[in-house]
This record gives C-alpha cells, sequence and structure tokens, in this order.
C-alpha cells in the first residue's frame, strides 16, 4: 500500500462578494515509501495549496473548504482533529518551505528552534537535545554546530538557513518529507548542494519525499514519478525518464518546450505556453488549459477531460495529446466527436529506443501542428 | 551597550540645555507674573516692582538664564515663589505618587491589554474582535476626567469598594521613607498601610490606564495579526509544537515589538502627570502641581519640575530601547 495516497483533494476559497476560487480541484497522486515524487507546475497551479491541505496548514479562515482525501498509512489526514494532526507534523511527516529567512523565527536561536522539535516529538531535554541537535546540524552539512546553536538566522548564510530548516525536518525521521520549493530562494550553486542534500538524506534514511518545484531541472534530478500539476488538477503523471523522453500532455510539452538549453543552436528561441495561468477554464466546463493550448480541438470545451492511463503506470488527462516520439503526424489529430479510447492511444514507443542521457532536460523539438 | 547608554546620557545634555532654553523665553513670554498670583488685582505698581525685585525678575533675561544654569549644574533647582520650598524637595514629595499611579495605570493596560489584543486577533472577524476594536475606540473617545469622575460614582459614592480621594488614610499615620506609599509600607511592615495605599490606587489607576489599554489592544491586535501571517508560524506549526508553543515562543514574542514601542512612548507620557485623574481624586501626584504652578508663574518650580520629567522621558525610552535588543536579537544597540 501506497505510503501517502491522495485522493480527489480539493481545496476552495469563498468570499462574500466574490468568485470562489477552487485553488486545488480534484488532485490525485500516491507516494510510496522512500519514493521521490514531484509535484510540478507554474505559480498558481495549486501545487504549494495541496502541500499545505495535506500538513493541516492552510490558513484557518472562513471560506475554506477541503474535500477529499490524503490517507497517511491508513488514516486520512484530512479527517484528523487539530491535536492528533499535532503529533503527525514534524514526527511522521515533515515540511520544508520556500524562503529559509522568512520560515525561521527571527528572535530565538536556531538552537532552540531545532531542540523544540525534539522536546515535542521525542521528549529530549536540555544537554540531550542540545546534543543531538548539533549532531542533526552536523548531518545537514553546518559547520561548528555547537556555534550555530547558539546564533540567530540573520547571522547565517542563505543556504545555511535551509540546511538548519532540513535539519529540524528531519529531526524525527519522518517518514514522508514534503518540500515546497525548497531552492527557490537561493543562488543556483547553493541550490545543488541543497538538492544533493535531500537526495542523500532521503536515499540515507528510506523518507519519502514530495518535491514541489516549478523548476524541472530539480525534478529530472530527483525525481523518480511526477505529477504535472495545471489548474488545480493533475494532468500528466509519469515516470521520469517516459515523461522527459515523451511529454503527452499539451501542458508538459510546452512546459519542457520552455526550458532554456545550453545545447539549443545559435539564435534559436525559448518556446513559451502562449498566456497566462489565469486564462483558465473551469474543470467543470472542459480542460483547464484549452484556452492555451496549441493542440485544442472541439472536444476539449464541454466536459472535463477524462484521464487516460497508458502502459508503463502513466496517465494524462487529454483527448488530444502530443504524438508519442516516431509516431506520424497524421495519427495525432483525433476525431472530435469521439474521446480517444484510453487502450486506442497505448503506444509502443515508451520503451527502447535511445534517449539522451537521463537527468538531462531533453526538451521535445518543434512538434508539427496538426 | 555601556557606550550607548554613555552616549544617550551624553545626548541628554543638549536636549536640556535646548529644552531650558525654550522653557526659559516660553515661561517669559507668559502674560502676568508672579507678582499678580501673590498680589492679585489690588497690587499697586509699586509693590509689583519690589516683589519683582526681590525675586530677581528686574534683571536682563540673559543674566536670569545664566544664574539659572549655574544653580543647574549644581543641581540646585531653587525655590518655589509659592511654597517657599525647595523644589527638589517638593518633587521628591510629589513624584512617588506619579509614578506609583502610572504604574498601575501600565500594569492595568498592559496585564488586560495584550492578552486581550491577541485574542481578538486570533477571533478575528468574531465577537470578541469587534467588542474589542469597538471598545478601544471607545476607551480612547472618552475623556479620562469623565472616566474618572463616572468610576468615582460608582464603586466609590454609591458601592463604597474604594476610596475617593487621597493616596492613603491618614488615620493609619503611616511612616514615610520614600514617599512611595506602598513601598513604604512594605519596607516598614506596615501592610495594612500598604494595602491600603494599593487600594486608593485602583480607581484613578484604572482612568488612567483606559487609554494606554485602548491603544496597546490595538497596538497588539494588528501586530499578532502580521506575525500570524508569518512564515515561521507556519514553520513551528509544521513542526507540530503544541498551540501553547506556538502562542508564546513564535507569536508574542514577535508581535512584543513595537508594543514594546507604544509601551515606552505611554509610560513617559503619563510619568509627566494626570493633571484631570489626579484633580478628580485629590491624588497628590506632579500633575495638579504643576498646573497650580502654570496659574501661580512659579518660574522655579515649572523649569525645575519640567526638566527632571525630560530626564525620566529620556531614560524611560533609553530602557525601552535596551529592552528591544533583548526581545530582537537583530537589533545591535552600539
Amino acid at each position: 500500500m501506497a505510503l501517502l495516497e491522495v485522493e480527489d483533494l480539493s481545496v476552495s476559497f469563498a468570499r462574500r462578494g466574490q468568485r470562489t476560487v477552487r485553488a486545488v480541484d480534484g488532485v490525485s497522486f500516491t507516494v510510496d515509501t522512500g519514493e521521490v515524487v514531484g509535484l510540478v507546475g507554474e505559480s498558481g497551479c495549486g501545487k504549494s495549496v495541496t502541500s499545505l491541505a495535506i500538513m493541516g496548514l492552510l490558513p484557518k479562515q472562513p471560506g475554506l473548504t477541503v474535500g477529499g482525501k490524503a490517507v497517511f498509512d491508513g488514516t486520512d489526514l484530512l479527517q484528523l482533529d487539530d491535536r492528533s494532526r499535532r503529533d503527525i507534523r514534524g514526527r511522521d511527516i515533515a515540511m520544508i518551505f520556500q524562503d529559509p529567512l522568512s520560515s525561521l523565527n527571527p528572535v530565538i536561536p536556531i538552537g532552540l528552534q531545532v531542540t523544540e522539535v525534539l522536546t515535542r516529538h521525542r521528549g529530549m531535554k536540555g544537554d540531550a537535545a542540545a546534543k543531538e541537535a548539533a549532531q542533526l546540524l552536523d548531518r545537514v552539512g553546518i559547520p561548528d554546530p555547537k556555534r550555530r546553536l547558539k546564533e540567530y538566522p540573520h547571522q547565517l548564510s542563505g543556504g545555511m538557513r535551509q540546511r538548519a530548516l532540513i535539519a529540524m525536518a528531519v529531526a524525527c525521521q519522518p517518514r514522508l518529507l514534503i518540500a515546497d520549493e525548497p531552492t527557490t530562494a537561493l543562488d543556483v550553486t547553493i541550490q545543488a548542494q541543497i538538492l544533493e542534500l535531500l537526495k542523500d538524506l532521503v536515499r540515507d534514511s528510506g523518507t519519502a519525499l514530495v518535491m514541489i518545484t516549478h523548476d524541472l531541472g530539480v525534478v529530472a534530478g530527483m525525481c523518480d514519478t511526477i505529477n504535472v500539476l495545471y489548474g488545480g488538477r493533475v494532468v500528466e503523471t509519469a515516470r521520469r525518464r517516459p515523461l522527459f523522453r515523451e511529454p503527452r500532455h499539451p501542458y508538459t510539452v510546452g512546459l519542457l518546450g520552455s526550458v532554456p538549453r545550453l545545447d539549443a543552436g545559435r539564435g534559436e528561441r525559448l518556446t513559451p505556453i502562449p498566456g497566462s495561468v489565469r486564462d483558465l477554464l473551469p474543470w467543470a466546463e472542459g480542460c483547464a488549459f484549452a484556452p492555451r493550448c496549441t493542440r485544442r480541438v472541439d472536444a476539449c470545451v464541454g466536459q472535463p477531460p477524462e484521464l487516460v492511463s497508458a502502459h508503463d503506470g502513466r496517465s494524462y488527462r487529454c483527448v488530444n495529446p502530443a504524438p508519442p516520439a516516431g509516431a506520424t503526424p497524421a495519427a495525432a489529430p483525433v476525431d472530435p466527436a469521439a474521446p480517444v479510447d484510453p487502450a486506442a492511444s497505448v503506444d509502443p514507443a515508451a520503451s527502447g529506443e535511445a534517449t539522451s542521457a537521463g537527468g538531462q532536460v531533453p526538451a521535445p523539438r518543434e512538434e508539427e501542428k496538426p | 551597550m555601556f557606550r550607548f547608554i554613555i552616549r544617550r546620557l551624553l545626548q541628554l545634555i543638549p536636549t536640556l540645555f535646548g529644552l531650558s532654553i525654550l522653557l526659559f523665553i516660553w515661561l517669559r513670554r507668559l502674560p502676568g507674573g508672579p507678582e499678580t498670583a501673590i498680589l492679585g488685582e489690588r497690587g499697586t505698581p509699586e509693590m509689583r516692582a519690589a516683589i519683582r525685585r526681590n525675586l530677581g525678575l528686574d534683571e536682563p533675561i540673559l543674566i536670569q538664564y545664566g544664574r539659572f544654569v549655574k544653580r543647574m549644574i549644581r543641581l540646585d533647582l531653587g525655590t518655589s515663589i509659592s511654597t517657599k520650598r525647595e523644589v527638589t524637595t517638593e518633587f521628591l514629595q510629589r513624584f512617588p505618587g506619579t509614578i506609583e499611579l502610572t504604574i498601575t495605570a501600565m500594569v492595568i493596560a498592559i496585564g488586560i491589554g495584550i492578552p486581550l489584543g491577541y485574542l481578538a486577533a486570533r477571533r478575528r472577524g468574531r465577537f470578541l474582535d469587534y467588542a474589542s476594536v469597538g471598545g478601544s475606540l471607545i476607551g480612547i473617545c472618552i475623556p479620562v476626567f469623565f472616566l474618572a469622575y463616572v468610576l468615582k460614582a460608582i464603586f466609590s459614592e454609591n458601592l463604597g469598594w474604594f476610596p475617593s480621594s487621597g493616596r492613603q488614610d491618614p488615620i493609619l499615620g503611616a511612616t514615610r521613607i520614600t514617599n512611595f506609599f506602598v513601598l513604604d509600607g512594605l519596607m516598614t511592615r506596615e501592610w495594612d498601610a500598604a494595602a491600603d495605599a494599593l487600594w486608593h490606587l485602583v480607581l484613578p489607576g484604572m482612568a488612567l490606564a483606559s487609554i494606554p489599554l485602548a491603544i496597546i489592544v490595538r497596538i497588539t491586535r494588528a501586530s499578532v495579526l502580521e506575525v500570524l501571517g508569518e512564515d515561521f508560524v507556519r514553520t513551528a506549526e509544521a513542526k507540530g509544537l503544541t498551540e501553547n508553543v506556538v502562542r508564546r515562543r513564535h507569536v508574542l514574542r514577535n508581535a512584543m515589538l513595537p508594543v514594546a514601542t507604544s509601551i515606552g512612548l505611554l509610560t513617559g507620557g503619563l510619568l509627566s502627570g494626570a493633571v484631570l485623574t489626579e484633580t478628580v481624586f485629590a491624588f497628590s501626584g506632579i500633575g495638579a502641581f504643576l498646573a497650580e504652578a502654570i496659574s501661580n508663574r512659579d518660574y522655579p518650580v515649572l523649569m525645575g519640575f519640567i526638566m527632571i520629567i525630560a530626564v525620566v522621558y529620556v531614560m524611560v525610552n533609553l530602557i525601552v530601547d535596551l529592552s528591544y535588543s533583548l526581545i530582537d536579537p537583530r537589533v545591535r544597540v552600539r
């Protein structure tokens, strides 16, 4: 059984006199023990809200509705009362946030911020807690941990702060770690170090990791399985290699196409996705991506596209998916009257065939327009 | 830290110098003089001139000022024109009352204001929030002397729970050491005297607390609301800490920074005396005495008291600045 099973999670914010915002609209994904799962998408696609909803950290406000299920090790986190949730948070599920400076309390020393987790969940106090905290800082690569424990967040560099936050998150050896854009606020060289550290920690401890990011480079370097989110719903799920080799959902294609590449030819331009996230069609009225989609057909509008399961555990939510590599462009257009039959769209191209080295981000070449 | 204190105290010298010049000019520009207060309307010009000569007011203003500065340097504030007693003595006798009253008012204001402000922020948009925000608006609007009369009428005259005037019942014949009546009672182990003095502080303290209370509620509420939205509070929640720890260690500690500043300013304000409250409760602090000194044109008292109040004000704010560096490690005093 999966460690975390998120099923049809939805989060909406209702405000008087304003349209209800459905930030998350039926997200489903699973995380297995020890697995690294990516949640990828542009800003505003609902990735952070998803993680906060799972943690029960959404700011309590009138008009907030959370629906669906988030089953962690047999218990639905969304049904728990506040106290049991506090017991699980920090002990079984921990979280790392985007901005390490604002995520640390500026007026208390790093040491206390680490030991308070140990005190809360492992009952450690005084010297024992301080010793363990020093070991934790050491483990996340903070030099001279004893001195650092007495320092305040503003005395640490950005990378050190994120390391300290990671130390707090792994203090109780959680079974699931959720990292919400952990490298966005850091500069590039530090980003690589932090990702490397997370990878090591996950590998050594068997902790499962949910990596939330808009950075496909991050995903390519770490994740086993990737969920691409758009408009608050998962539009494509695949293992890393198949996803990069042959993205099926036009949004994934667009995302990969807009990543700059070092091996791009001179004068070659990036291919941005036209429009913005705000040009959104509610899922109830069809595919949310339809207004921006280059492969849009009539069937995209009217009813939400079904989730199409392909072989190899991958699935996508599209009536007119990008053709797999090797398929002739002529095969791509679909009769708008008849939505794609899942079985029919299965193609043998996914396995075999030489690929560019895994780990890089191979953007697909320009597709012919149908 | 030590250098910071020294520098702030040295800064006090030019401040006091400037203040004394301003005060001197301002007081002498007031129409009339001590002779009018002493003689009233009846005095002949000759009598007025005699009194002015006696007080040294007939000399050129620069010489008068020079004499004042010379005395100031020896920490001699002169003698009151109306009571004929040393200004320092008058001050030492009355200021403890004002300090006691200020402390009482601030204890009430802080003790109720911070928890109420916190709860209002936590229950934002609900009854308690509206009640405390609305209540604090009323607290700011009601004139203090009016509130003082109402409190006195209800709790003293009708219910008889608290004494209506004075600092202590003279029947007790309490021993005086510092003129802090509560402290004196504790030092001499005259418990009933201490309790009685404390009892006398309740009503004027409540009246005086109304405005600081309202301000502290509002600032705490706004500050807590801001901190609640901070990322580090979310981090604390993500650690699974108990609500109590999140509140004390992460929310309140950070929310206290602006509150501390306002507490400093409010305390300083109260220390300069609450004329109306002191008058309503016949409480002998510096407020009522100062007001009287103004109408008597008692120059030495006015000069002396205001100079000392300025020093106290600066001291209070120095303490606030120092406490800032205790609350917030990012603030380094240099």
